[in-house]
């Protein structure tokens, strides 16, 4: 019975932590699968949201930057407008150029960032983090504080795919593919492209913080190594290509899936002897991005593909399948 | 003012050229096959690991395998090219993009299990500089680095400019499809671009571990800088990509110099954030690079 | 037909690209020591056509003959190496290549020496012969389009494809360019050219086809085109307010002040080596 206790606990634990890479797989979407914006430091703007949402809402600590015990929901909004703001910036400069660029340029931004975090010892506690960030429900019993923190994260999954899903459909989303399909025409057409592609990138990035804010307030920990490119960036990476560019619901899908995976094949990497374990820590990123590769090359459009919207067809396709 | 030589312009203009040979190789990439390759940094960490291995193998100095761990580098890069984005090679470029990223990741992870992560090092012993003048400090490491990398930029010119095969990758890299109705061999000068590529990378990571030591990271560390020069040049333009690597190596090392008052001018922990910010300098005054390559 | 074997034949050829169709059962012959010029307005299918020799379009139907060996859908590297040489356009020459790397990449197929070759084509194209050591890109309009042509003709090729020579260029280049296509043809390479400039195209034609929504819609000799009013009337309006007075055959309009070019070079040719075609327009 305590058995089945405590693997109800890690299983509530694990749901809570890949519904919230699914916010973070939903953030990417909207650049990459909506609007075709490589962004390579997902970590970037999931650090400045989860440090955010740490400075403001935690008690006051001689170690780090705030303690401002603010509540936890004026941390999140207060991480979304803080990873937007940063990605407006990122936007202004880089959005005109070519795909390549925009990766690089946000690989390096996201490795500034953790420059940043792991040198301003002052403001971060360094390489040390900042512990002690409050979880909400804390005050609640065990286990039902973890069984409403996993309701609260579903929840925001479920208010943000309803949402994607009216914007993807709205106008806003339907220039968006049609930039996606043809930009030439999209910009005959009199559409202000770089206009939709910021406000895209940003939206995704608010979104990214978001999750970053959750994260932070889910392990009541963070530290600069979490905002590292394998962690953060590649496992959302491989959520969103494998779930299906463009699908919401492939991308949330996408996200627990490989979450799963991932956490599962954890349990068994630390089980083994500890020089073993490390190296089948390793591994598992080898393997992880071995199937990405095989999703590249055999299923382009991702397991759950993209349903197209056409102009036209809009109205009968409200809430219909999947395309063959 | 010695100091400032033996301290920041020598090892500046060593660095530079460390990062010219990788920068290289990123503008070739992006010149003939399209796309920015983010696994080239892993590239140099192979060519580093397998020199280690050669060396503890047989005890011998590091730098008579160049030839040897060059060629075993490029061949393992053929191997990936084959299986990772050959059979992407019509997908948009931004799909190849992706795919280097989870290589860059695959080989990171892969050199981690076979090698483990700790710091290693060519040779344990430590050697002492040169004095001329009574105060010019010079490391014969240096000196063998930067001799090694010109001769191999030098090779680079007389490939691109004097053999069939490097005109041929200039002409694919000034428009794949002319090569293509001109009945270029495409593959064939991918392969070359591959090779020439993978062997500079390798050259550069293991005159970095010559010049301190080898880590799992070394190649991820070099990636932000080699693109930075790659960008600087102007992507696309090997001579491009030497002159920026050289620039971005002095200045990386310039910036931890006490040009006002006694302090660095920038605190040692950012000097890996100074490529960062010429790129984008770069990115918001001239996409196009100091000389002129393409943006898109 | 005559004994004497058409080095290029579409046989009733239908493509387009992804899904949408170009051409339409399309057919043409490009016979040994031919200019066939191709007209048509915009879009009519003339450049898909070229395309379509090249392989870079997906064939729905017909056939694509090459020395009477079917060659339908083959790539375009394997096209080059079988002897079909293509200038494109536009983006024709390698413009960070110097003039001579780009003749050199003209002959990347050949094994032999191409150092004769390369001379005679400083020779045919004269403007370049200073030129040699200068990035392909820094060339005059007209010029480029030179390094175009001769890098093309660099193998030797058995058929020349010309998409459009003198796009862009002034009318002196135009005079320019036509003088050399004319003179490559009467060194023996048969050329089908694509051109928007129908009179002067027609002018130094063997032969031309007339190409409306990706069909035939009219061929002939390049005289017999010119005399035809309805295309004199579709295509040749260009300078003049009117169609064209009916010009006698053999004297095409629109060619250099009085030079009767067609003539000229009827007489220097072998008439065997041209493929029989009905004198005048032939009408479909």
């Amino acid at each position: 019975m305590e058995q089945l206790y405590g693997i109800f606990v890690y299983a509530v634990f694990l749901l809570t932590m890949g519904g919230i890479y699914a916010v973070l797989t939903l953030g990417l979407n909207i650049q990459w699968g909506f609007t075709g914006l490589f962004n390579a430091g997902v970590a970037g703007f999931f650090a400045i949201g989860a440090y955010t949402t740490a400075f403001l809402t935690t008690a006051p600590s001689a170690r780090h930057f705030g303690g401002f015990e603010l509540p936890a929901g004026a941390g999140m909004v207060a991480a979304m407008v803080a990873s937007a703001l940063i990605a407006w910036g990122v936007a202004r400069i880089c959005i005109r150029l070519r795909s390549d660029y925009l990766a690089i340029a946000t690989l390096g931004i996201a490795e500034i960032f953790r420059l940043v975090l792991k040198n301003e010892t002052w403001a971060t506690n360094g390489a040390r983090g900042v512990s002690l960030i409050p979880k909400p429900f804390e005050h609640l019993p065990e286990p039902w504080n973890q069984v409403a923190m996993l309701l609260l994260v579903f929840a925001i999954v479920l208010v943000l795919y309803g949402l994607l899903e009216r914007a993807r459909r709205a106008p806003w989303g339907r220039v968006m593919s049609a930039i996606r399909e043809n930009e030439a025409a999209a910009r005959a057409a009199g559409k202000n492209v770089d206009k939709l592609r910021i406000e895209a990138f940003i939206l995704g990035a608010a979104i990214m913080g978001l999750g970053g804010a959750l994260m932070a307030h889910h392990i009541k920990f963070i530290d600069p190594n979490m905002a590292e490119p394998v962690s953060a960036t590649f496992l959302v990476w491989v959520m969103l290509v494998i779930g299906g560019s463009a699908n919401n619901r492939g991308a949330i899908l996408g996200a627990l899936l490989v979450w799963t995976i991932w956490s599962t094949t954890e349990i068994i990497t630390t089980r083994l002897p500890t020089e073993w374990a490390l190296k089948a820590a390793y591994l598992r990123i080898f393997l992880v991005g071995l199937a990405l590769q095989l999703i590249l090359q055999r299923y382009p459009g991702g397991i759950f593909r993209e349903r197209r919207l056409r102009t036209s067809t809009t109205a009968s396709n409200r809430g219909g399948g999947s395309h063959p | 003012m010695m100091d400032f030589v033996n301290f920041h312009l020598i090892p500046g203009v060593v660095l530079g050229s460390i990062y010219a040979l990788g920068a290289i190789g990123v503008t070739l990439t992006f010149g003939i096959l399209r796309f920015a390759n983010f696994a080239h940094g892993e590239t140099m960490t192979l060519g580093a690991y397998l020199t280690l291995t050669l060396v503890l193998l047989t005890g011998w100095h590091a730098l008579l395998f160049l030839p040897v761990a060059l060629a075993l580098t490029a061949l393992l890069v053929l191997a990936m090219d084959r299986m990772f984005f050959r059979p992407l090679r019509h997908a948009p470029s931004i799909i190849l993009v992706i795919a280097s990223f989870g290589l860059m990741l695959m080989v990171r992870s892969l050199v981690q299990v076979i090698w483990g992560t700790e710091l290693q090092g060519f040779s344990k012993g430590i050697t002492l500089p040169w004095v001329l003048f009574d105060s010019l400090r010079v490391f014969p490491k240096h000196v063998v680095i930067l001799t090694a990398a010109i001769a191999l930029m030098v090779a680079v010119h007389v490939l691109l400019r004097h053999t069939r095969t490097g005109k041929a990758m200039r002409a694919m890299s000034d428009s794949p499809e002319l090569a293509r109705l001109t009945g270029i061999d495409t593959e064939r000068v991918v392969r070359a671009t591959w090779i020439v590529g993978a062997g500079l990378a390798a050259a550069a990571g293991i005159f970095l571990a010559y010049d301190s030591h080898v880590e799992t990271l070394m190649g991820f560390k070099m990636l932000l800088p080699v693109f930075a020069s790659a960008l600087l040049g102007g992507l696309g333009r090997p001579y491009g990509a030497m002159a920026g690597g050289l620039v971005i190596g002095v200045v990386e090392e310039l910036s931890t110099y006490a040009w006002i008052g006694s302090e660095p001018l920038l605190p040692p922990g950012y000097k890996a954030g100074v490529a960062f910010a010429i790129m984008v300098a770069i990115l918001i005054w001239r996409p196009s690079g100091l000389f002129r390559g393409r943006v898109f | 037909m005559a004994a004497e074997r058409p080095v290029l034949v579409l046989d009733r050829v239908t493509g387009g690209y992804g899904g949408a169709e170009i051409i339409h059962e399309i057919s043409i012959i490009l016979g040994r020591g031919e200019i066939v010029t191709l007209i048509g307005p915009n879009g009519a299918g003339k450049s898909s056509v070229m395309n379509a020799v090249l392989g870079t379009l997906v064939i729905g139907g017909g056939r694509i003959l090459l020395h009477g060996e079917d060659i339908t859908g083959t790539p375009p590297e394997r096209v080059v190496r079988r002897g079909v040489s293509y200038v494109p356009q536009t983006a024709n020459v390698f413009p960070n290549l110097t003039v001579n790397e780009n003749l050199e990449m003209g002959a990347y197929v050949r094994t032999d020496d191409f150092r004769p070759r390369m001379d005679e084509m400083y020779e045919l194209f004269a403007p370049l012969a200073g030129r040699r050591r200068s990035p392909a890109g820094t060339l005059s309009g007209g010029q480029r389009q030179m390094v175009a042509i001769a890098k093309a003709l660099m193998v030797e090729p058995d058929i020349l494809l010309l998409d459009e020579p003198t796009a862009g260029l002034s009318p002196r280049f135009r005079e320019e360019i036509f003088a050399v296509v004319e003179d490559v043809n009467a060194r023996g390479t048969p050329i089908l050219m694509v051109e928007q400039n129908a009179r002067q195209a027609l002018g130094i034609a063997d032969r031309g086809y007339v190409l409306v929504d990706g069909r035939n819609r009219t061929d002939g000799t390049g005289a017999g085109l010119l005399a035809d009013p309805e295309v004199g009337a579709m295509f040749l309006g260009g300078g003049t307010a009117e169609p064209a007075p009916a010009p006698s055959p053999g004297a095409p309009i629109g060619t250099p002040a009085g030079t009767a070019r067609g003539e000229a070079r009827a007489g220097r040719r072998d008439p065997d080596a041209r493929p029989p075609s009905a004198p005048g327009a032939r009408r479909r």
